[in-house]
């Protein structure tokens, strides 16, 4: 009868969970239900992205200023670096959908290696404003935000601010509020990344992924790659948005 | 609809395409252009670089009408965002130089 062939078991792969049709049912809803929390992600990002135009629309002096004190050469690196672990997650993606697990294993680590490379690089960046005392408010007892500014005629010290004309120090401030909120929550999300690139590792050594079944590692690195965009858009914003004041 | 498996090759270039756009945005970074373009060249570049993200690393390109339209609703939104909030802060000194 007709009913019975309209109901014919599925003999399926091992990963198919029961409500879905087929493997191919099951990776669609599992991408599709990423890039709904990524469009999540993008608005709480983009809440600080307002912010960020906004205080600098009202002081921007003070902005240039303060973002010129950041080291363009370690942001630039970070950038690299981060574009390169991009490159290396699509990869391993590649590898799972051709079914080659050693390359997949071998790809996901380096992923993972540049991800903490990225973050120690951000950690000597931390550690270098707070030698500066440029962390925000009272954020650290005992040291409070209280830079020294460069005057004018004395020799060029680079651990003091150079502050362009109509910049304050509380607006200077302002920038580094919103400098550790943003780079902060890049970092926290890295962090989480590097979280999620180690389950990734430890089930990719045991086999669990062919290429019938990737959603993990292409859902993973859908993450992997909104942190990179994230960056891409912090780098130019943070760290370059005043250098052409002073070397016209 | 089968999945499409992006090559290696697409890869490789979309990464060189995106460490020259970090190149290119140092190197603008430091010349002085006129009005506000050091901030219109630097967003576009990175507009570009994250086009190129979401296409290609992250598949978009060949993905389902359904994924492109909630990558759109995301740009819809922050649009919004943006639009409503600097409707208002760049227009209050048009009231207060009338009044004042």
């Amino acid at each position: 009868m007709a009913i019975e062939a309209t109901t014919q078991p599925v003999h399926g792969h091992r990963s198919l969970q029961h409500h879905f049709e087929n493997m191919e049912q099951q990776r669609e809803a599992g991408t599709l239900g990423m890039w709904i929390f990524l469009v999540t992600e993008i608005m709480f990002f983009g809440g600080m992205f307002l912010a960020y135009a906004l205080y600098r629309s009202l002081y921007p002096a003070a902005f240039a200023s303060a973002s010129n004190h950041l080291d363009i050469t370690l942001g630039a690196v970070n950038t690299g670096v981060l574009i390169l672990s991009s490159f290396t997650m699509a990869m391993a993606v590649y590898f799972t959908q051709v079914g080659k697990q050693r390359p997949q294993v071998l790809c996901l680590v380096l992923t993972l290696f540049l991800g903490l490379a990225f973050l120690g690089i951000k950690a000597v960046e931390y550690h270098d404003k707070y030698e500066d005392h440029l962390i925000p408010g009272r954020l650290i007892p005992g040291n409070p935000f209280n830079p020294a500014v460069q005057e004018e005629g004395q020799p060029i010290d680079h651990h003091k601010l150079h502050l362009l004309p109509g910049a304050t120090l509380e607006k200077v401030e302002m920038f580094y509020w919103i400098y550790f909120a943003m780079t902060g929550m890049h970092a926290l999300h890295m962090v989480i990344g590097a979280g999620l690139l180690t389950f990734l590792i430890i089930f990719s050594l045991k086999g669990r992924f062919d290429p019938e079944y990737h959603s993990p590692v292409e859902v993973v690195g859908l993450y992997w790659h909104f942190v990179d965009i994230v960056w891409i858009f912090l780098f130019p914003l943070l760290y370059l948005l005043g250098r052409h004041f002073e070397h016209g | 609809m089968s999945e499409h498996i992006v090559s290696v090759r697409v890869y490789i270039t979309i990464f060189l395409v995106l460490l020259v756009g970090t190149a290119l945005t140092v190197l603008a970074a430091f010349i002085d252009f006129p009005w506000r373009l050091n901030t219109i060249v630097a967003l576009t570049i990175a507009v570009v670089k994250a086009t190129f993200v979401v296409l290609y690393f992250m598949h978009v390109r060949y993905s389902s009408r359904l994924v492109w339209v909630i990558v759109a609703s995301a740009l819809f939104w922050m649009g919004i965002l943006f639009a409503l909030t600097f409707s208002d802060y760049l227009t209050r000194d048009w009231i207060s130089t009338q009044t004042g």
